[in-house]
């Protein structure tokens, strides 16, 4: 903290009303503060005998420096709004794999859009991800360097931890916590510091249901949504919730979520939405698509008109599959004149 | 020569970050050598032969790993400078949360996973809290949010740490980190004078020589008694 000094004769009670997230912060390091909000820090750090420092491994100078540390990064991180906003990512051009200089325009990605990224296994696509969630400046093996609103990015993208550029969906994650979906929320609320939990918790709810295939209480245990639900979830989190302003989804299935809602939820949240994905339903819905091949970029696709057409296309084959798809769920038998009659209505 | 000490919960990843990380260093035509602390049996000597990485095992047996490491770092210098290595890294597992085996202006870091529950961090003591970087692995395999949670917790117990996620099994990551590992700069000739970052878990009972019968009249040395009484009681 810039005025360390004084922080040593603050007193807890002065401390906790000014940051109040300080009450977890002596929580999780082991310190008891109760009946001790009189004191000032340097006191209180005092009343811990020799024993009980050796016993809960603490050190008073590290303490203290962590303490000052943390106020420091969350006062950075309470204050931060707008300004902290990524309007727009730009990706100049490096070499792919055999050194060979990427041909392309530097590419910009505003807030807001939906950019695919296609090309073979093992042809560089996490390799360009890794860039863009490093902000590489020529010093990754592409040698590729990447502009955050036009200027040279904030060190903070790669060090600090509650600033990460880059939040992840795939269709391997799955939630792990014990936890139901309300307490899940609450905990990811309260470690990004949100005000009105209440209403954000609700709206995700709200949102995760609208994307769902069937809707889920919050009273439910995460671990036990289905495929789909979870999915859903996941990404109304991340939509709402997550601190990082791009957002990656490497190939979600077309089962039990409203994929065309999700990604109109992600970009109404005003995130850059990055797409591995060689599914025509997602990629056609990006306005471009970045082609890798040997560890480079070797061009990018502007949606074409008649792209669109055919993405409207596969959109109506794909409501009846879906059409179909839940019919199945609900018992039902499926008849030839169906798929006739969904075919003249699609 | 460089020194990085790597430690971390057992299975927590740190051979398969450090493996990744190594590639990536070796690309830049760094000779890289690793010495692996365990206790009873290790085969990660064997997954760094076959990287092709100057490797040695110490297996500490009946001590404590931690005083073990410490016994042994200085000669681990030794063969790492003999080897004309240009960094050395050693890897233990922290296998009690007590563990403590960083050594000061010797780079430290640990490394946590996903998997382990978001209380892990406040947990583990001077393993985590006296480290420069905290990596988190097996990000892959759950939510965005668990993962955001998890880092606010491990920089709430060592705000001042550098927090990277770490992918052991894709090596997403682990450039990153390599870049943090190396300073030409730095020489480290020999450990001799230089001190641990905090003290090492204690313990001289009879339990430590050898004892194996239960009862109070048994335990001698340093013994300390459960509370067992409820908060209602005292």
């Amino acid at each position: 903290m810039k005025n360390g000094k004084r922080l040593k004769t603050r007193k807890i009670s002065e401390l906790l009303e000014l940051y109040p997230f300080l009450t977890n912060f002596f929580e999780d390091n082991l310190i008891d503060i109760e009946g001790k909000a009189d004191l000032t820090i340097n006191e209180l750090l005092n009343t811990i005998d020799e024993d009980e420092l050796e016993d809960k491994a603490l050190d008073v100078e590290k303490l203290l420096s962590s303490i000052s540390e943390y106020i420091d990064q969350m006062i950075e991180f309470l204050g931060e709004d707008d300004s902290n906003g990524v309007e727009k990512l730009t990706i100049l051009p490096g070499r792919d794999k055999s050194g060979e200089t990427e041909k392309f325009d530097p590419i910009e990605i505003s807030k807001s859009e939906i950019i695919s990224i296609v090309g073979p296994t093992g042809s560089g696509k996490s390799r360009l991800l890794a860039d863009i969630e490093w902000t590489a400046q020529e010093d990754t093996p592409t040698l590729r360097k990447i502009l955050i609103n036009d200027k040279l990015p904030d060190k903070k993208w790669r060090f600090s931890s509650s600033n990460k550029l880059v939040a992840q969906l795939s269709q391997n994650m799955n939630f792990v916590m014990d936890l139901t979906v309300r307490e899940f929320l609450e905990l990811h609320a309260k470690s990004r510091m949100v005000e009105e939990e209440e209403s954000v918790i609700e709206k995700i709810i709200y949102e995760a249901n609208k994307l769902a295939g069937e809707k889920f209480d919050p009273d439910t245990p995460v671990t036990s949504l289905s495929g789909g639900q979870s999915r859903a979830l996941m990404i109304a989190d991340t939509a709402i919730l997550s601190s990082s302003p791009i957002v990656l989804i490497d190939e979600i299935e077309n089962a039990g979520i409203d994929r065309k809602k999700a990604l109109r939820l992600l970009v109404g949240e005003e995130k850059i939405v990055l797409m591995a994905t060689h599914d025509p339903l997602l990629a056609l819905m990006g306005n471009k698509r970045i082609v890798i091949n040997n560890g480079g970029i070797k061009k990018l696709i502007i949606t074409s008109d008649q792209e669109k057409d055919i993405l409207s296309g596969l959109e109506k084959m794909d409501s009846i599959v879906q059409k179909m798809r839940k019919k199945l769920r609900y018992g039902e038998s499926l008849s030839l004149e169906d798929l006739m009659k969904e075919n003249e209505n699609a | 020569m460089n020194l990085v000490t790597f430690s971390g919960p057992p299975s927590s990843g740190k051979t398969s970050v450090i493996l990744k990380t190594i590639k990536a260093l070796k690309d830049r035509g760094l000779k890289i050598g690793v010495v692996k602390f365990d206790a009873l049996s290790t085969d990660d000597d064997i997954l760094y032969e076959k990287a092709g990485v100057p490797v040695r095992k110490g297996l500490s047996g009946a001590l404590c790993p931690d005083h073990y490491f410490v016994s042994n770092i200085e000669e681990v210098v030794e063969w790492g400078k003999g080897e004309g290595l240009d960094l050395l890294i050693t890897e233990s597992a922290g296998l009690c949360n007590r563990c403590s085996p960083y050594i000061k202006d010797i780079k430290a870091i640990c490394v946590l996973d996903n998997l382990s529950g978001i209380n892990t961090p406040k947990k583990i003591g001077p393993m985590l809290k006296m480290a420069d970087i905290a990596i988190i692995t097996k990000g892959d395999i759950v939510s965005q949010a668990e993962r955001e949670v998890f880092a606010s917790r491990v920089n709430m117990v060592n705000p001042g740490a550098v927090v990277m996620h770490v992918n052991g099994l894709n090596g997403q990551g682990a450039f990153e980190l390599s870049t943090l590992l190396y300073e030409k700069e730095e020489k480290i000739e020999s450990l001799k004078g230089k001190k641990l970052r905090f003290s090492m878990p204690a313990a001289l009972c009879s339990y430590c020589l050898g004892e194996t019968r239960i009862g109070e009249s048994y335990q001698m040395g340093n013994v300390r008694k459960i509370d067992m009484k409820g908060k209602d009681q005292k």
